[in-house]
């Protein structure tokens, strides 16, 4: 327990820290532009909440096994500089980059849209693909915006939503029209730049497919140099009747940085969701992602891989909520621990009264390489109607010794039987992924890794 | 080739294994045969080195080298093939591209040239039809949702493509109907050369009519009881595995094998 003073030193200790966002916040909102009274609003009662809340702790149920305390301690510091360039070359970028997403791509450096590197020639003429900060000011998308903005990710009882919030600004805009097909994947592409200096960055990303509309978007994170920051993300998905979204989030960011990240999807009639996460970098990360039918007939796939070494923590919460008869959800997460590392799979089903017909099924798989690894992971499934096919499952489990001994004795190595069993673990996942050079992307991550650990021993 | 002396082996301390010797030479096929629970599989796998069997006592000489030493990999690569009696599913992993890497080891471990995905796909393909197995089944995971057939077709197939010199077949006829046996017998006969050997372990007398063996073992509680030519195997078809069941208790290794030679002298 600790003693009083050390009480009273470490409140003092947060305040310091929520002083030093209050500047930041308070900065940003006396930039001068044309940013809407509402924007402000929605910021300053955001910042209200987070300056309440404080950053979550272990004592908080959703947070009992991820500790957000040295992002409190770190003292980043937000990257609100609308025009800072960075002098990022495209050569920089060339390795994150998506080949299917070519020219339909958006570049951020820190958060902050950066026109020169992105590139749009692609897309269709009625798709609005554009950074957030401008249709926040541009009257002609401002209306949609301000529809959908904030309506899903309510700040309240989520701190790093509020803090996002507090800095609304840079990030990414999508608008597709009702019955647009947007045939090439849209790339957001997450950039960070620190090195020395730590910065706090935080994408907010909205998209709003319109009634039988189709896209795909791929949104990524990655780092030019291995820094310490912070991102902080919030993505909200409104999926209209007859629409559909594939989404994939590929989060490699370096492995001294913190990513803390919220997905909401709301579902309309017949619309469908197709969810990929692969978790690759950050020292520390969580993804908080849900999905609400809101209405019947629709479905989703949530699907999830995550690969953690020695020293990274992964954390995801997930919560699919059958609110309305006859819709379908499936998820699968799985996951690869080697060394010291971490994982955390919390994944709510719920299935309210009334939907009927509902069909859901929830697994979450991990295959532990190391005996310092550790899994909590806790499916849990409420039911609060009868006609449904409902099922869930976890495991943590090692390599098989029988599939072991069977490539063996087929003349391969050990340690080479070893990797080619994790890699066909991945597979499940992986062999989903309907973008070729993501695909591509994993496989060598999942096989460099496998090699790294190889010279390691 | 091989040759085994008095081996002894056992899995969780129990000892399976009580005095088998046996000798190999290359061109030769032996069929070892025996009931349930005689030891047949467990030699299988000693041989191949699976990790839960312990060797307690004995040798076993591969090419005059100590082969109780080698790891299973390093035997797999000097030309050690095990077709497993109950074959692993390896999801993910597709069939093709684990072929080519236990080629391709084998061709590295042998200072031979190694195959790219396509050299190795045209390999492939001409090998698959010893077996009459579909290109379809290249790019599948091993062995997953294959019919116990086309599980034991494709062990045959790995072999085709690794070429041992010694293949022991653990129980490789079992659970395949007739025409699957023809197709799985037919493969193996082709796959026979006079510089390698083939060992099949089997229950039933059945697929012997379509591999003919050179010799017979009749393993029994462990060790081996009756010796002799491919009427042996005939002659257990028609005499049952009573017959032979209780000798492996009631006579003491010496005795035994004298017996044999007695046996095999007559014959």
């Amino acid at each position: 327990m600790a003693a009083p003073d050390d009480l009273r030193k470490m409140s003092t200790q947060i305040f310091t820290e929520e002083n030093s966002y209050s500047l930041a916040h308070q900065e940003l909102q006396e930039e001068p532009g044309r940013v809407a009274s509402w924007v402000k609003r929605l910021r300053d009662e955001a910042f209200e909440s987070f300056a309440h809340s404080g950053f979550p702790t272990t004592e908080q149920e959703e947070w009992k096994y991820t500790n957000v305390v040295q992002i409190a301690k770190a003292k980043f510091e937000p990257f609100i500089k609308s025009d800072a360039d960075e002098g990022i070359t495209q050569k920089q970028i060339a390795p994150f980059i998506y080949e299917e997403a070519n020219s339909s791509r958006l570049v951020f450096i820190n958060g902050i849209f950066n026109e020169r590197l992105s590139s749009l020639e692609s897309l269709p003429g009625e798709t609005v693909a554009v950074d957030l900060a401008r249709a926040l000011t541009e009257s002609e998308q401002a209306e949609i915006v301000r529809e959908y903005l904030a309506r899903s990710a309510d700040v309240d009882g989520n701190p790093f939503t509020a803090l996002n919030t507090a800095f609304l600004s840079g990030g990414a805009f999508l608008f597709f029209p009702a019955g647009v097909v947007v045939e090439n994947p849209i790339h957001l592409l997450f950039i960070s730049s620190a090195e020395n200096s730590r910065f706090a960055s935080f994408p907010r990303v909205l998209i709003v497919a319109g009634r039988g509309s189709s896209a795909t978007v791929i949104e990524s994170y990655a780092s030019l140099k291995q820094g310490e920051y912070f991102t902080d993300a919030v993505v909200e998905v409104v999926i209209e009747d007859d629409a559909r979204i594939e989404h994939y989030k590929v989060q490699n960011e370096s492995e001294k940085a913190f990513h803390v990240a919220r997905t909401i999807a709301e579902l309309g009639r017949n619309s469908s969701y197709n969810s990929t996460v692969i978790t690759l970098g950050a020292r520390l990360s969580r993804h908080d992602i849900s999905v609400n039918f809101n209405h019947e007939g629709a479905e989703c796939w949530v699907d999830g891989l995550y690969i953690v070494e020695d020293g990274q923590h992964t954390d995801t919460h997930s919560v699919i909520d059958h609110k309305l008869p006859h819709c379908t959800s499936r998820q699968l997460y799985k996951g690869i621990l080697n060394g010291k590392s971490r994982a955390v799979f919390n994944g709510k089903v719920f299935v309210r009264q009334g939907a009927q017909g509902t069909d859901a099924m929830q697994t979450n798989r991990n295959l532990m390489l190391s005996n310092d690894a550790r899994v909590d992971t806790k499916p849990q499934l409420e039911i609060f109607a009868d006609d449904v096919k409902c099922a869930h499952g976890a495991t943590v489990g090692q390599l098989e010794e029988e599939e072991l001994f069977y490539l063996v004795s087929r003349g391969l190595h050990t340690e080479l039987a070893r990797n080619l069993l994790t890699y066909g673990f991945a597979e499940e996942v992986v062999e989903k992924i309907k973008i070729d050079s993501i695909k591509a992307q994993l496989d060598e991550a999942v096989l460099n890794r496998l090699h790294a650990r190889l010279e390691a021993q | 080739m091989l040759e085994i002396r008095d081996l002894h082996a056992s899995i969780e301390g129990k000892e399976i294994l009580k005095g088998i010797s046996l000798s190999i030479n290359k061109g030769e096929v032996h069929a070892i045969m025996g009931p349930n629970g005689s030891g047949k599989s467990t030699l299988a796998k000693v041989l191949a080195g699976h990790p839960q069997y312990v060797v307690t006592k004995g040798e076993v000489l591969y090419e005059g080298r100590n082969l109780l030493e080698m790891p299973p990999d390093e035997r797999a690569r000097e030309g050690i093939f095990l077709a497993f009696q109950y074959p692993v599913e390896v999801p993910g992993v597709s069939n093709s591209q684990f072929l080519r890497l236990a080629y391709n080891e084998k061709q590295k471990h042998l200072n031979e040239e190694e195959l790219d995905p396509l050299e190795f796909k045209d390999l492939l393909k001409e090998r698959a039809r010893i077996v009459e197995m579909d290109e379809s089944f290249m790019n599948r995971s091993v062995n997953e949702g294959f019919s116990g057939g086309e599980k034991k077709r494709n062990e045959i197939l790995q072999m085709a493509v690794l070429e041992p010199k010694l293949a022991v077949l653990d129980e490789t006829d079992s659970g395949l109907d007739i025409d699957a046996l023809r197709i799985v017998a037919g493969g193996v006969n082709k796959l026979r050369t006079p510089e390698n050997a083939i060992v099949l372990v089997t229950h039933y007398q059945r697929l012997l009519n379509y591999i003919v063996p050179d010799y017979v073992h009749v393993l029994a509680g462990g060790r081996i009881v009756r010796e002799g030519g491919k009427e042996l195997a005939l002659e257990l078809e028609e005499k049952g595995y009573d017959w032979i069941k209780n000798m492996g208790t009631e006579r003491s290794g010496a005795v035994k094998e004298k017996s044999f030679m007695e046996e095999l002298q007559e014959l």
